[in-house]
């Protein structure tokens, strides 16, 4: 029986276990329903097959999750503006670059001003977190609501198609490569974070503001300026995210882009065992988070469930693991184990 | 050393002024910035839209007409503000109650009134399964909420994906029964003389106000509510049980969330699954801009009230303007709702310096 | 005022044994560590009784244990009126057994209306809903009978810390009226404020409410008390009427030396060893509103200066405002003769300061990051986001500190929550030497942490100076500073009064400069 327990211990040790419990699971649910889930095919001369769609699918939530997991080390709470956001900046794209047979100004240019309008949200939510002390998630709810309003002013309501075939490529293939660009997008933005995080001090900053925001301060490190940082990033994912999203379908609906995404996003982070109240996080749990996440929808898709009804089912995932996590619940396994064991956990004292 | 007199007071004896001055300001302050607000946009549209007859009684009824659901939902929503909590579900509760109405009566063939009463028990159920998971896990009541938005959501897909109309006469007759004033009636072209109505979801929405303001004020429960928003450990020194009145504030919230549920539905006689989106928006907005601040501990339910019809009155200028995007009417009330954020957060801050 | 007390004083002793509150031999073990042992304390009715002793003496633990927050392994506690022994589970049991307290940090609602703090949770009511008209007049009436005049309609928060105070103070002996425990109600009122709350505090007395008084300011002591008990180290010293103990003796029995033995301390630290004396860092006016009157200071090279006084004289606060953890709104500060301009931590880091703050878990340790980063995440702020110090040389400096300092960790990847008090206390001290500070503030590094541990931290702290840094200690342990200080600064009341070095370095010295001028 201890031997047991050691064991189990020490697995459920490994770093990123749950987040790669939850996508065995659920890849091996896919299996058994779909003996041809791994099976990868080349057709037109791109790969084809279920892991490949589930890959190429969740890359925007992924470099969500990516944001997603930096708002919530450092400030303890969610953007829930990401949705919003990515849909306005997916607009500006479209309508900068117009519904004719040719751009009407450079690609590169309303790339870079859909990003600038990523960066303003943030700017605007990092503020009212960080600067005015407003909860993260009644800070962003603004922009949440505001956010698709202010996008379909942009397109004046109408559902705005993009005609010149490039501008596909970002949501779908690039000529002659046969890997979905997104995937390459979500690698860039997840590597370039990794960098950045690893080879600048950034990383730790954001964990000890998030665990510790009075002794940060008394370290050296200004914790608001931090926690701004975050959202301002957290704000450029979700442009990027936008761009792909608008890319995939060549077109803008204000309403539809990114629907739902920050519950997502959330999940993801969440899954990955980032706690969401603040502190240490794993850049590569969320990544993990994100593909279960999609492969889950996919999942249920291939059930059958409509798009409209799956939010019922990722609610009552999201509800099972934040109840975990809740301290609460700990105390009580932790009790129920303390009894098993009779080992007396160490305490400290203050 | 005598014991003389203390006089401890900042506001000296009789001193008046400072009185109403200490009244005035503080967050009470909040709740003269909405009506002196709501009076002066009416007084404007009253001007601008003197063509219109926008001072005509009726207007102004169709105001609450139009938003009897949104003044149920967003008392719920006061008293899950005034305790220091949020609930972003109502939206999709209101949305999952219009279809459990609309299946119920079109699929099931279920009478009205035992249709309504199943529907409240629901209500009941989820805003008791979330005041479980805030009050007794301790989970942060937006995650919680967050959760039970797309649950509700994914809930009435599953019901019906399908829009549907509601033909139940008892629940039609209920919808269209027309209450006329006895009063501030106005001569129509042909000379008749034709009073003001409104329907029985105003009725309900006023006698749901009154008694959440009586319950808020008057009632042992109510002041709890208060005093666990202000500071919650002073609440559970002072012997209050904080997770109960959180948990029975969350189930009140439930319920009258599907009450406005129910009366959004007899505006809308039908319902499919976008039915409501944003509409949980709507709710926080009225109530943050009726001076409930986000932060707990101070609100009141006829601010709320005002902070409806601000909503109202916005809604009603974009659409008499004819050729503006309803989406405005969304960007103003966010950005009003901004505007208040911060300057609830300012006054808190200022308060907190003060100490 | 001198002639009503001789006139109690006579009524106490008639009523000899009119006692409200026994403890007998109560005994408390803190994981290990003796909190309370067989101390016994005695409260009557018709006194205000002081509960004395510094820090760790078990003040806060007799407190916990009367009121019921924590529960005591033997000894028994009586109240008058209760037949049999009796044992408090919660606040709210001792509030019902007639014993209530008020804490420095008020616990009442601030956006309630005063009359509605004095009521909650027994609302008066009419035809079934709360009857405010009769609730303010019976508020108001109870704030009369205790001469508060203040409009009870207005929330708690329009009125200063010092009114919210006595509002608690009402409510509590409202609802039940025999024991008033007063917990450091003073540390944050002004002087006419707390004058105030002693005429209140001698009102209820006189109504027959046995008042037990906490707090660190001596001046208080003997402007309201009846009576002193002195605790330390979990254990009785004695029990005092006011005028028998004289201030200076009052002192010694806190701090634990007997007057006698004072001048037989001795001091490792090798006396004269700087000659010529290189001013490091000097505060011309320095002040913080509110916090810490203005005040000069210099420190030289090799200097370890103390600062002592008792809890709440200003001692953290003066280190702070140098530091810039508070921003100081007065005065001025020269490090290494260059004016310094602190707006944030970050700016004293940069110009050579190190502070190890007071309260190890709230503001020292991040404590779910590793021993590593928490060492060296203030050189790597120092350096900036940019020049982030390379793996190898950050396992090589935690190698060096664990080495050095001798912390105990299993290795440097550890979470740091997961190390004992005093090792973690070393990684603060390792965090700050690996940034070469010229000028180190220590506050309190000892609290809370083994024998052994707190000699090794008094020597680093003498090797330090030798080494040339000028150091800033605080503690509030006399015995401690005397063996490492060079100077002494003593503290009173948010300012400083005074200095000692050389040879005026004597516990006798230090205790008569905190007692102050003024004997009773």
């Amino acid at each position: 029986m201890k031997k047991f327990n050691s064991i189990i211990r020490r697995i459920t040790h490994i770093p990123l276990f749950l987040p790669l419990l939850c996508l065995f699971l659920v890849l091996i649910v896919n299996l058994i329903q779909t003996p041809s889930f791994f099976k990868i095919t080349i057709q037109n001369g791109v790969f084809y097959g279920y892991i490949i769609d589930i890959i190429n699918r969740s890359s925007g939530l992924i470099i969500l999750a990516v944001g997603m997991t930096l708002v919530a080390a450092s400030s303890a709470g969610a953007d829930i503006s990401v949705g919003a956001v990515s849909a306005l900046c997916g607009a500006v794209c479209v309508a900068s670059l117009g519904t004719g047979d040719v751009y009407q100004m450079p690609y590169i240019v309303s790339v870079l001003l859909a990003i600038l309008i990523g960066v303003i949200c943030g700017i605007i939510n990092g503020f009212l977190v960080s600067y005015m002390k407003v909860q993260p998630m009644v800070a962003t709810l603004i922009l949440f609501t505001a956010g698709r309003g202010i996008a379909q002013l942009v397109t004046g309501s109408f559902i705005l198609y993009v005609k010149p075939k490039q501008f596909g490529y970002l949501g779908a293939f690039l000529p002659k490569v046969p890997i979905p660009t997104p995937c390459f997008v979500a690698a860039v933005v997840v590597i370039i974070t990794w960098l950045v995080l690893k080879k600048t001090s950034l990383g730790m900053y954001i964990q000890a503001v998030g665990i510790n925001s009075k002794a940060s301060r008394l370290v050296g490190l200004n914790s608001k300026m931090i926690i701004f940082l975050t959202y301002i990033f957290c704000g450029v994912c979700a442009a990027v995210a936008g761009l792909i999203s608008v890319s995939r379908t060549m077109s803008i609906d204000a309403n539809n882009v990114g629907l739902f995404v920050e519950l997502d996003a959330i999940l993801a982070v969440a899954i990955g065992g980032n706690s969401l109240s603040g502190g240490k996080f794993s850049l590569m749990g969320s990544v993990i988070g994100a593909i279960t996440i999609q492969a889950l929808t996919t999942t249920l898709y291939a059930m059958h469930v409509s798009a409209d009804q799956l939010p019922l089912y990722k609610a009552i995932v999201v509800i099972i693991i934040v109840a975990l996590q809740s301290p609460v619940v700990k105390k009580w396994y932790r009790n129920l184990r303390s009894k098993v064991s009779t080992v007396e956990p160490v305490k400290e004292v203050g | 050393m005598s014991d003389a007199k203390l006089s401890l007071s900042k506001t000296e004896g009789s001193n008046v002024f400072g009185r109403i001055k200490d009244k005035l300001f503080g967050y009470n302050f909040l709740l003269f910035v909405t009506i002196g607000l709501f009076i002066i946009m009416y007084i404007a549209g009253l001007i601008v839209y003197k063509d219109k007859n926008f001072g005509n009684t009726q207007v102004f009824l169709n105001l609450i007409i139009s938003n009897a659901g949104l003044i149920i939902t967003s008392v719920g929503m006061t008293m899950v503000l005034i305790i220091g909590g949020i609930d972003i579900s109502v939206g999709s509760v209101i949305a999952v109650t219009c279809m459990m109405l609309a299946a119920m009566m079109e699929k099931g063939h279920i009478g009205a009134i035992p249709a309504i009463i199943i529907v409240l028990l629901f209500g009941i159920l989820f805003g008791a399964l979330q005041g479980w998971l805030i009050a007794y896990l301790k989970i942060q009541p937006f995650i919680v909420t967050l959760a039970g938005m797309f649950f509700a959501r994914g809930l009435t897909a599953v019901i019906s994906l399908e829009m549907i109309t509601i033909t139940n006469k008892t629940f039609l007759d209920i919808a269209k029964h027309k209450i006329y004033l006895p009063f501030g009636g106005s001569l129509n072209r042909r000379g008749v003389m034709v009073y003001p109505y409104v329907y029985p979801t105003v009725v309900l929405a006023l006698v749901v106000l009154i008694a959440s303001f009586i319950m808020l004020k008057y009632t042992k429960f109510g002041r709890k509510i208060y005093a666990v928003g202000g500071s919650e450990q002073s609440a559970l020194l002072m012997g209050l049980n904080v997770k109960r009145t959180k948990f029975i504030v969350y189930i009140i919230n439930g319920f009258l969330a599907t009450l406005g549920g129910i009366a959004f539905c007899l505006n809308t006689t039908g319902a499919f699954v976008e039915l409501g989106k944003g509409f949980e928006m709507d709710a926080i907005a009225s109530t943050v801009i009726g001076g409930t601040p986000l932060t707990g501990g101070v609100g009141n339910v006829f601010g709320t009230f005002f902070g409806v019809l601000i909503k109202a009155v916005i809604e009603t200028f974009v659409s008499f303007q004819g050729n503006l995007s309803s989406w405005w009417s969304k960007i103003i009330i966010a950005i009003l709702l901004g505007f208040f954020i911060v300057l609830q957060s300012l006054i808190a801050m200022k308060k907190e310096k003060k100490r | 005022m001198v002639l009503r007390r001789v006139l109690f004083r006579r009524g106490d002793n008639m009523a000899a044994g009119n006692e409200i509150l026994t403890m007998r031999r109560i005994t408390k073990n803190f994981l290990g560590v003796r909190a309370l042992n067989n101390v016994d304390f005695t409260l009557r009715a018709n006194e205000i009784h002081a509960l004395m002793g510094e820090n760790g003496a078990g003040k806060s633990t007799l407190i916990k244990v009367l009121t019921g927050a924590e529960e005591f392994e033997s000894g028994e506690i009586r109240i008058a009126g209760i037949n049999q022994p009796v044992i408090n589970h919660s606040p709210q049991e001792a509030q019902i057994n007639g014993i209530s307290t008020v804490y420095q940090e008020v616990n009442l609602c601030p956006n309630l209306s005063v009359a509605e703090n004095f009521f909650i949770g027994r609302e008066l009511k009419k035809f079934g809903v709360i009857d405010w008209k009769t609730m303010n007049k019976k508020a108001k009436k109870a704030f009369d009978d205790l001469s508060i005049n203040i409009d009870v309609t207005l929330t708690l928060d329009n009125y200063s810390v010092a009114i919210q105070q006595m509002v608690a103070i009402a409510r509590a002996v409202d609802i039940s009226s025999k024991v008033l425990i007063l917990d450091e109600p003073t540390s944050s009122l002004d002087d006419s404020e707390v004058e105030k709350l002693f005429s209140l505090m001698r009102k209820l007395r006189d109504r027959g409410i046995g008042i037990i008084f906490v707090t660190h300011f001596l001046e208080q002591v003997y402007a309201v008390c009846d009576r002193i008990t002195v605790l330390r180290n979990g254990e009785l010293v004695g029990e005092y009427a006011v005028e028998n103990l004289p201030r200076l003796q009052l002192v010694a029995r806190m701090m634990g030396k007997e007057f006698d033995d004072l001048a037989a301390v001795k001091r490792e630290r090798s006396e004269g060893a700087v000659s010529d004396p290189v001013t490091v860092i000097e505060a011309k006016g320095l002040g913080c509103t509110g916090k810490i009157k203005s005040f000069d200071l210099s420190i030289s090279k090799g200097d370890v200066i103390g600062l002592s006084g008792l809890l709440g004289s200003g001692r953290s606060e003066l280190a702070r405002a140098m530091y810039g953890a508070d921003k100081a709104d007065s005065g001025e500060l020269e490090m290494n003769s260059k004016k310094l301009n602190i707006r944030s931590p970050l700016d004293a880091m940069q110009a050579g300061m190190a502070f190890l703050p007071e309260n190890r878990k709230e503001e020292g340790i991040i404590a779910d990051l590793s021993v590593r980063e928490n060492i060296i995440l203030a050189l790597q702020a120092q350096r900036g986001i940019f020049r982030l110090i390379s793996k190898k040389d950050q396992e090589e400096f935690t190698d060096k500190y664990i080495d050095i300092l001798k912390i105990k960790t299993s290795d440097r990847e550890t979470p740091v929550k997961n190390l004992s008090g005093g090792n973690q206390q070393k990684v603060i001290l390792a965090r700050w030497l690996l940034t070469n500070p010229d000028f180190l503030i220590l506050d309190e590094p000892t609290r809370g942490i083994d024998v052994g541990t707190k000699t090794e931290i008094q020597r680093l702290v003498v090797s330090l100076a030798e080494q040339g840094k000028a150091v800033m200690f605080i503690s509030s342990e006399i015995e401690e500073m005397l063996r490492t200080c060079s100077r002494m600064v003593v503290m009173r009341d948010c300012s400083k009064v005074g200095e000692l070095s050389g040879d005026e370095i004597t516990q006798d010295n230090i205790m008569k400069a905190i007692a102050g001028g003024g004997s009773v």
